[in-house]
């Protein structure tokens, strides 16, 4: 079927259009935004939070936060930006909630890549990883989720906005709510914390690349 | 020169422009630091390759069925009415033709007094500038374009297989890409009726990028992603996307799209 070719008019009337809409009180203008919106924002949310539960969790507080203070969003042209920056803020103090309730647990849970919840007790090595112990386990996306979740919420932030999500320092600045030079280190540390983390598992994938025995 | 610490050659990866190119020259003649540098660009391409589940087709759906029990209601004004887009069944409601005759008494009211009151005052043009308006939208929705190219592009940057070798599922991109190619077309013709010759490169050449994505099979070989990654970075394109969207943003945002002297700001872009 032949699609139709959208008028000057009908792509204007975009994000801009919508939350000037949705001002005067038309929801169904506050749908289209939720709709065009909701996957970039789960993909953030789901690298910051590590897990689908809290992800869907963030984007539904995220785009509730949005409605409620659209009146302050005014003339900003990018509403995606926004909505993702607020997503970003949410995630922050849910992450420190939970990192706070579960250092009150003896067994915290993370998820598996399949979604599935594991013990972290039986994952986590003691210690430093011996490179015995990692090549037994060759699985470096676990390590990776693994050395991740170590990561303060501030720094898994700055690391999600900055490679994941393509942010500049400005804007991971305004969603830690801090100095640029602070958001610039925050960065920094957390791909110093992570190169300290994981290196060891990326070298030995590397080799076993190169000697054709890669898993 | 002395070896850039490990926080610039970090900021050099992610494409910061602060002292770029002394970093780029210490990096030919230092196997050090060119050893360092494929050590960080390793982690972090490892640490790409973590999945995110797809949430489907119908997320965004989904979403709107949690939340909007919970949105409270808005309060709308009076005026709001004949802004709201016209509705069979609203339009008919007496009330709506009620209000619409006070106001039309009360603009004529207004007119009359104004007339009898002042007679024989020229009556002051309204400076309402279409043009300037019709720019300003414009400007906002481009910049709002450029915004979701870029997510598409960094996500298909940011994408790679499950485990080694497997294919990947890029038909999420390419739907998003596809989307966007009808828009852009249509921008890159106003930017060339406007004379804006700079926005229309970089559409140009957004437009090949997109048509890549589009074109590219829904299940890709790591190989085959590596090749469309590589075309993108050959282009800077997302560089480019990036400084340009800003720049539109910030013009959105500052309430007005200033004509710059001598048109610097396109001037501006043609250095991208």
């Amino acid at each position: 079927m032949k699609r139709m070719r959208p008028s000057v008019e009908t792509i204007v009337e975009s994000d801009a259009i919508a939350v000037e809409r949705t001002l005067t009180g038309d929801r169904e203008a506050f749908r289209i935004l939720v709709e065009r919106h909701s996957r970039n924002v789960y993909r953030l949310a789901y690298r910051m939070t590590g897990n689908q539960h809290d992800a869907e969790e963030v984007v539904q507080e995220a785009f509730l936060r949005a409605y409620q203070k659209l009146s302050q969003f005014a003339s900003r042209a990018n509403f995606g930006t926004w909505v993702y920056r607020i997503a970003a803020n949410y995630a922050i103090d849910r992450m420190r909630q939970k990192k706070s309730e579960d250092s009150n647990r003896a067994l915290p849970a993370r998820e598996t890549e399949e979604g599935a919840e594991i013990d972290l007790m039986s994952t986590v090595p003691d210690g430093a990883p011996s490179p015995e112990r990692l090549a037994q386990s060759s699985q470096l996306a676990v390590q990776m989720r693994l050395a991740l979740s170590q990561l303060t919420p501030a720094e898994r932030t700055a690391f999600v906005m900055r490679h994941w999500g393509g942010s500049g320092i400005e804007e991971i600045a305004d969603a830690l709510k801090s100095s640029s030079s602070a958001a610039k280190n925050t960065v920094f540390r957390s791909v110093q914390k992570l190169r300290k983390a994981l290196e060891p598992f990326v070298e030995q994938r590397g080799q076993a690349r190169a000697m054709g025995t890669e898993l | 020169m002395k070896h850039p610490k490990e926080e610039e050659l970090i900021a050099y990866h992610d494409g910061e422009s602060a002292g770029r190119e002394t970093i780029a020259t210490h990096l030919g003649d230092c196997p050090e630091c060119q050893a360092e540098l494929e050590r960080i660009d390793a982690l972090l391409a490892a640490l790409n390759t973590i999945p995110v589940p797809e949430p489907g087709e119908d997320y965004g759906q989904r979403v709107w069925q949690q939340i909007s029990p919970r949105l409270p209601q808005r309060r709308r004004h009076w005026w709001d009415f004949l802004f709201s887009e016209p509705n069979t069944v609203q339009w008919l409601a007496p009330r709506r033709w009620v209000a619409a005759g006070a106001i039309a008494a009360l603009v004529l009211a207004a007119f009359i007094a104004g007339r009898l009151t002042r007679p024989g005052t020229p009556i002051a043009p309204v400076a309402v500038d279409q043009t300037k308006v019709r720019e300003r939208i414009l400007v906002m929705a481009v910049g709002e374009h450029l915004g979701r190219s870029e997510m598409v592009l960094v996500e298909l940057a940011n994408s790679g297989p499950q485990s080694a070798g497997q294919q990947v599922n890029i038909s999420g991109e390419q739907r998003r890409a596809e989307n966007l190619l009808e828009e852009n077309r249509l921008y890159r013709q106003t930017a060339l009726e406007q004379g804006d010759s700079a926005l229309a490169g970089l559409l140009d050449e957004l437009e090949r990028v997109l048509l890549d994505v589009a074109h590219s099979p829904q299940q890709v070989t790591p190989a085959q992603l590596e090749g469309i990654r590589l075309r993108i970075e050959a282009r800077g394109i997302l560089f480019k996307v990036r400084v340009v969207g800003k720049e539109l943003q910030q013009r959105g945002e500052s309430g007005n799209a200033p004509a710059q002297p001598n048109g610097s700001a396109k001037n501006e872009r043609n250095k991208v």
